[in-house]
């Protein structure tokens, strides 16, 4: 789809579009713009000004604050995002490819169960989930929240390898079987090799899904343990004191900044991991 | 011949492999059995029961579904939830079309173009809400600017407005997701069969037509999944709302998602807790089954 206006067209009609595609890419930057004016702000300039107006002083005091207040939630979300990331990416890498080329009586309908766990609203398994991880000892630890995030996540983990790896000839696996290589030898010197695509698309995914979780982090954390969205939102939301709107608009820039800068660095995958996941979830 | 060579030679070694799969899938399985389906199935038990602060496994019939019913902040949420939802789910739609047939007019820089919209994609909602609950404020936002621009007498007061504060969720939702869905669009767009485009356009339709007539009926599916999913985040928001309004003022923005947090995990109404969760696993699935029947059915035609 890309003819549809004529070759030599500096019409009105492509002027239009034109300004119509910059306006709206004003109106969507709009409020990034916002939060970065208002976080270089003193408390006393965001009276006097507006949302848009300059700073009459830049000043990081803003940041400053923020940081220390959140720091240590948004080491929480590392501590969270890291290991739930590599082991849910893992798991599914290995889950996929034992759904696509070591199928046995039953895989299908346990993929076909597997993929409701994309839709399902997680409403339905919070009280559950938070009696056993009371049991296991993990209530109101990083680690219960490490757990949660892997065993929720494998749905789509699972999904996204299962689809690429469908599409990898079985001629290739059964001439490695057939020279004898395991289970293991094949998955480690076959379809590893080949997996780099999907393997980033699936990190980067489950990177901004879990950095971005609040559901789980306000039910499973408290205190110490809380992931960076729980502490931004206390902060944003407690009715204490005088607002700090400075402190509100760098605490949420540093909250949203490592999924913005992956998205800015590896935004093809990310776009990629959007569309597989949520097209055929 | 060869693989028969193979299968018969039944040594330790073959026996582990042929079990491997099967190990390795296991927990999984496990996972999926007991933390999806046991979960749900323990949640819909509780919904049952009389539990309040501490589950207990009184049977209760359907007492906490008739009190739900009779609960007028229940009302309020799913009321809530219909119209966010309906304008979320619509307004998103339009602006990803328009956005995305506009993208596709071989545009310079479409890669920086496509960048900024689907940036907001990238954030979580509670940073969405944070910075949407500034630009909204009442007195220092958008309201205090367009002051100060000249437009003297504009008012913004949705956010405090229980009429209104849910159009402030629809505003903050649509910005999210909109690039979102203009990037599914687009990719669409790029699959459509340019013959069938050649032979409209020799036929001498004009533009918006070829759209309207030929172009986006065969998008179809797309639309589907793009409900589908807008549909899913709307029925599931609550960070959004967590973090914009929590469910204020008093609780007019209220969404299912809030009711089932705040009654199970603050007022101690588990059971009435589980009860709305079991509630909105129906209304997904109410949208998920004939969404799974039809593209079932779409695959078996081709």
């Amino acid at each position: 789809m890309t003819s549809l206006v004529g070759k030599s067209s500096i019409s009105l009609s492509r002027i239009a579009i034109y300004a119509v595609l910059i306006l709206v890419c004003v109106l969507y930057l709009v409020p990034l713009v916002v939060m970065l004016l208002t976080s270089f702000k003193t408390p006393e300039d965001i009276g006097t000004g507006n949302l848009l107006s300059w700073p009459a002083v830049v000043t990081a005091i803003g940041w400053v604050k923020a940081w220390d207040t959140v720091d240590g939630y948004f080491w929480n979300s590392i501590k969270i995002t890291v290991p739930a990331v590599l082991l849910s990416t893992g798991i599914g890498a290995l889950n996929g490819y034992v759904l696509s080329m070591w199928r046995f009586r039953g895989s299908q309908a346990f993929f076909g169960l597997l993929l409701f766990g994309c839709f399902l609203p997680f409403q339905t398994v919070l009280l559950p989930m938070s009696f056993t991880l009371g049991k296991m000892g993990l209530a109101s630890t990083t680690t219960g929240l490490v757990f949660v995030h892997v065993v929720y996540g494998l749905a789509f983990t699972t999904l996204f390898f299962r689809n690429y790896y469908v599409s990898v000839p079985d001629a290739l696996v059964k001439a490695a079987r057939l020279d004898g290589a395991g289970f293991f030898t094949i998955f480690a010197k076959i379809i590893l090799p080949m997996s780099t695509p999907i393997v980033m698309v699936c990190l980067i995914w489950q990177f901004t899904q879990i950095w971005n979780d609040f559901l789980f982090g306000v039910v499973f954390s408290s205190g110490d343990s809380q992931p960076i969205t729980v502490a931004l939102n206390n902060l944003v939301n407690t009715s204490t004191g005088v607002k700090e709107y400075n402190v509100d608009m760098a605490a949420a820039m540093i909250a949203g900044l490592p999924t913005l800068l992956v998205y800015v660095v590896a935004g093809k995958y990310f776009v990629r991991g959007l569309t597989a996941g949520a097209v055929k979830g | 011949m060869s693989s028969v060579a193979v299968f018969s030679k039944a040594s330790p070694f073959d026996a582990l492999q042929r079990w491997l799969p099967k190990l390795v899938l296991a927990p999984s399985m496990f996972i999926v059995l007991v933390g999806f389906y046991g979960y749900i199935f323990w949640t819909f038990v509780l919904s049952f029961t009389n539990s309040t602060f501490l589950p207990s496994y009184k049977w209760a019939g359907l007492d906490q579904y008739v009190r739900l019913f009779n609960n007028d902040r229940w009302w309020v949420a799913s009321k809530n939830l219909a119209v966010f939802g309906g304008m979320f789910i619509a307004i998103s739609l339009v602006i990803g079309v328009l956005l995305a047939i506009f993208l596709d007019q071989r545009i310079r820089r479409e890669g920086v173009i496509r960048t900024i919209y689907l940036y907001p994609m990238a954030l979580s909602m509670i940073v969405t809400g944070t910075a949407w609950k500034w630009l909204l404020n009442p007195g220092l936002g958008l309201d205090k600017m367009l002051r100060d621009w000249g437009w003297e007498g504009f008012r913004l007061d949705w956010l405090v407005n229980p009429d209104r504060v849910v159009y402030c969720l629809v505003i903050a939702a649509v910005w999210q997701a909109s690039g979102f869905i203009m990037a599914m669009f687009l990719a669409g767009l790029r699959g459509v069969d340019q013959s069938i485009v050649r032979a409209a356009q020799i036929d001498g339709a004009s533009l918006p037509t070829i759209y309207w007539k030929v172009v986006l009926p065969s998008l179809r599916p797309v639309f589907f999944s793009a409900v589908m999913i807008l549909a899913h985040i709307a029925i599931k928001s609550f960070d959004l709302v967590a973090a914009m309004t929590a469910g204020g003022p008093g609780y007019s923005s209220d969404l299912p998602a809030m009711f089932m947090y705040s009654f199970t995990f603050s007022r101690g109404q588990m059971g009435m807790g589980s009860a709305s969760a079991i509630l909105m696993l129906g209304a997904i699935l109410a949208i998920l089954v004939p969404y799974l029947y039809s593209e079932l059915r779409t695959k078996r035609n081709d």
